[in-house]
């Protein structure tokens, strides 16, 4: 009975143009972030000519991977009005357990693999149980609960020892290039565009947005708003153990301070990204694009010998100026109501 | 002061916000030594009103004259400056501090101001000169929270009196009054007046308005209709005017054949909120739920929609038990819910029109998993089209809609889910005139076609002009149960009141 309950044909009267400001707003943000990255690419190039060689930007590429692949489930905790501290550490304590199934267990490759996506995603879900369940106040309690205790564990498994060599299989996502693309580029490429198919044609993907714009209306509409809970933080788990995957094979070891403060950038990215601190506003593809600023950014100031120090700062200062800009652009969605 | 009296002249105040036009050209006039009385129904503007003289809003047309200097707005700073004072319905006041901080509060005395030393002594001597003046029997320095909220609402005159108001703006000042409250209030009132104040007294006490009022202003959809001394007119004058317009034209009911009883509830239970909540609901019927506030109708819908868990009792649709656990089981069941705050707890207003409109059940807009975004528009396009939305496309975030429009997406949204049961909890709050009379149009196509409606309402001529039959609750139980034609004002609130009844 839905839609011939009602009888009209009429064309939809258009009630002026006040939607378009903020849709404005957000393709000039958009726009904003992109045009920066290319003009911090243009500044460097300028400043560095080892910038723009073929070697430099496939070594931005696979240093990027592994932030890139972080910021994907940080990305969905803060669509969902979130947080997820716990990434850095859940990446190293899965790792350790790949080194240990490997190791000393004597497990096969793929097996540690296995081992080490399912100790994130094991992590993972364990973070949104905490919300879910035990309803602490917010992620960010839970998740630096977990950060803790998961660096913890990660320490006391092999005695803060690093684990290394480890088998091919192991080193494959990153170490190896297909050409000269880094395999884990490759990935990276795959995993946003999955994760924009996921997030914008089906329906569980438009229920996070809905799940981040306004928990109760969501509620109210019919999602299981728990489970989406539950499943955004075991993708951020397990997204982390990827990212912990790559890493270890790109340095062929494990150890147990790996991902240390990788949530710092991965909350830098998605922010920068256009993702809003109050939810439910977002892009993946936005994200990639925070990503490869802050890569840029860090490779730079590498080239340039810029002190360490002065890197940390500048991370730091980029996320209060994304976050002043959220709240700004927050404001001008409002008033324009 | 002017010569002739007249201490606040407004003239052709307007303000309207996004669709919705608050005031339209309001005309008031009050001069000092007089009690004014402002009446209208909710939403007639009175409040606006108070906004624009106490300077909380911006008026976008119109001038405010008072005390001979024309202004075309004031600020909250100015508006006190120039000594317009204001009694909220809900006071202002701190309760921890004594009666005399209270007063001076933020205009203290003293003894050296630069080394911010106050002079207490000082306060509390004014203090109590103030309350002598206006015959209070309180002391200085006792502790404000320990008084009567009478009292405390005389503590808040005294500020203004302090101040040196010259008109005092109260709304709805006897609210929470007892009877001897409030015979004290319209004491200090009259003193107030014989000193020269005016006062402007927004209440919807009629009885109050005839009884200590010298000229009344009756606001009726953000117009002033009309000014009158009160000695010359009745409450019934006053009440033709209010309404305007008979009640058939505001509520264009229209009578759907009924059906068989689609929604049964039988000793719905939830621990101090219901007890023994059952009633049936036919197709093609619209129940009302009359009450005050608080006597337990959202939470009967609330519980009903899996919204809130219940302790016992049992929901049958179409004659078949379901068992609601969640919303989604209500949803599934073919129930929607209108919430009361469609902005809380309806849409996703940072989403656009059709995201919000498809939301129920989105799956079923796709194939293996996969959404087609196109037919998710074109199904919100149409829907939103036969509804006369007005919008400038599906991609519009709904925030960005009125309110009549935004509960036209909740409509659509409910629609599209296939319900047969429509729960409306206060279906017009917030909508301006026009889109109300949409709203109950769609209502009427809802059951033309054989949908049930449940609407809960709180104001009782809309749910005696939209209902087919009324169930009245009070505190959690329902009192009463009565047919359209039977239904009166009186009854409804004899019910709500808590008096069974007889029959």
């Amino acid at each position: 009975m839905s839609n011939d309950v009602l009888t009209n044909n009429g064309k939809l009267p258009a009630e002026k143009a006040v939607g378009k400001s903020a849709a404005m707003t957000e393709k000039l943000y958009q726009l904003g972030v992109l045009l920066s990255l290319l003009l911090l690419c243009a500044v460097m190039t300028a400043l560095s000519p080892r910038f723009l060689t073929m070697d430099n930007l496939m070594n931005v590429a696979s240093q990027a991977a592994v932030s890139a692949i972080v910021s994907i489930g940080m990305f969905l905790a803060i669509l969902t009005a979130g947080i997820d501290l716990s990434v850095g550490s859940v990446l190293a304590l899965s790792a350790m357990m790949m080194g240990i199934a490997s190791d000393r267990w004597g497990l096969g490759p793929y097996a540690s693999i296995l081992v080490c996506l399912g100790s994130g995603a094991l992590l993972g879900l364990v973070n949104g149980l905490l919300l879910t369940k035990l309803r602490l106040p917010h992620p960010f309690i839970s998740t630096l609960g977990m950060q803790k205790m998961a660096r913890g564990i990660a320490l006391f498994v092999t005695a803060a020892a690093p684990i290394s060599m480890f088998p091919d299989e192991i080193q494959y996502l990153g170490n190896n290039s297909i050409g000269q693309v880094p395999v884990s580029f490759i990935l990276v490429a795959i995993l946003y565009v999955g994760m924009y198919f996921f997030l914008t044609r089906t329906s569980t993907g438009r229920y996070i947005y809905a799940v981040g714009g306004n928990k109760e209306a969501a509620r109210l509409s019919g999602i299981k708003v728990n489970s989406i809970l539950n499943l955004v933080y075991t993708i951020s788990g397990l997204t982390a153990a990827l990212a912990g995957l790559v890493l270890a094979g790109r340095v062929n070891a494990v150890y147990p301070l790996a991902g240390l403060d990788y949530e710092t950038d991965a909350i830098a990215a998605v922010i920068i990204g256009g993702a809003s601190f109050f939810g439910g506003v977002g892009s993946i593809a936005n994200t990639i694009i925070g990503v490869l600023l802050i890569a840029v950014l860090r490779n730079g100031l590498n080239l340039l010998n810029v002190d360490s120090a002065f890197q940390t700062f500048a991370i730091g200062a980029v996320i209060v100026v994304a976050v002043a800009v959220d709240v700004l652009r927050q404001n001008v969605m409002k008033s324009g109501r | 002061m002017v010569a002739d009296g007249i201490l606040l002249k407004v003239k052709g105040l307007t303000k309207k916000f996004p669709g919705v036009v608050a005031l339209d050209g309001v005309d008031i006039e009050a001069r000092a030594g007089e009690i004014h009385g402002i009446c209208g129904e909710n939403g007639a503007g009175k409040s606006t009103l108070i906004k624009m003289l106490t300077g909380a809003h911006t008026p976008d047309s119109g001038t405010i004259e008072f005390d001979g200097v024309t202004y075309t707005s004031l600020d909250p700073r100015r508006a006190m400056g120039v000594g317009i004072g204001c009694i909220y319905q809900e006071l202002n006041l701190i309760p921890h501090l004594t009666v005399a901080e209270n007063i001076f509060l933020g205009r203290e005395m003293y003894l050296a101001e630069s080394l911010n030393i106050l002079d207490r002594g000082q306060m509390n001597a004014k203090a109590a000169e103030l309350l002598a003046d206006l015959g209070l029997a309180v002391s200085p320095t006792a502790r404000l929270g320990t008084l009567g909220v009478g009292h405390q609402q005389m503590i808040e005159i005294c500020r203004a009196v302090w101040s040196n108001a010259k008109l005092i703006i109260m709304d709805e000042p006897t609210s929470s009054l007892s009877e001897k409250e409030a015979h004290d209030l319209f004491r200090v009132m009259a003193q107030m007046k014989a000193r020269g104040v005016a006062i402007l007294f927004i209440s919807h006490r009629l009885d109050e308005v005839r009884d200590n009022c010298d000229t009344v202003t009756v606001m009726r959809d953000g117009r002033s209709i009309e000014s009158f001394a009160m000695k010359e007119r009745s409450v019934a004058d006053i009440i033709q005017l209010m309404v305007g317009r008979s009640i058939q034209n505001k509520y264009p009911k229209e009578p759907a054949p009924q059906g068989d009883v689609i929604l049964s509830v039988r000793n719905l239970n939830r621990k101090g909120v219901l007890r023994d909540i059952s009633f049936d609901l036919r197709a093609g019927e619209v129940l009302g739920f009359a009450g005050l506030v608080g006597a337990g109708r959202t939470e009967t819908a609330r519980a009903i929609t899996g919204a809130d868990p219940y302790d016992s009792g049992s929901i049958e649709v179409s004659g078949k038990p379901v068992k609601i656990r969640q919303p989604l089981d209500s949803i599934n069941a073919g129930i929607a819910f209108l919430t009361e705050n469609r902005k809380e707890q309806g849409l996703i207003l940072i989403q656009s029109v059709a995201f919000n409109a498809t939301i129920v059940k989105m799956h079923k807009y796709g194939k293996a998993g996969w959404l087609s975004l196109g037919r998710i528009k074109e199904t919100a396009r149409k829907v939103c089209a036969e509804m006369r939305l007005k919008t400038s496309g599906m991609d519009m975030l709904v925030g960005k809609l009125s309110g009549g429009n935004q509960q036209k997406v909740v409509i659509a949204k409910w629609l599209l889910s296939n319900a047969k049961i429509f729960i409306f909890d206060e279906p017009t709050r917030g909508i301006d005139v026009g889109a109300k009379v949409e709203v109950y149009k769609l209502i009427n196509q809802l059951v033309a076609n054989g949908a049930g409606v449940i609407i809960i309402c709180s104001e009782m001529e809309e749910v005696m002009g939209m209902a087919d039959r009324i169930l009245v609750m009070h505190e959690g139980e329902i009192t009463g149960e009565m047919t359209q034609q039977d239904a009166t004002q009186e009854k409804i609130m004899y019910a709500a009141s808590g008096f069974k009844q007889a029959s």
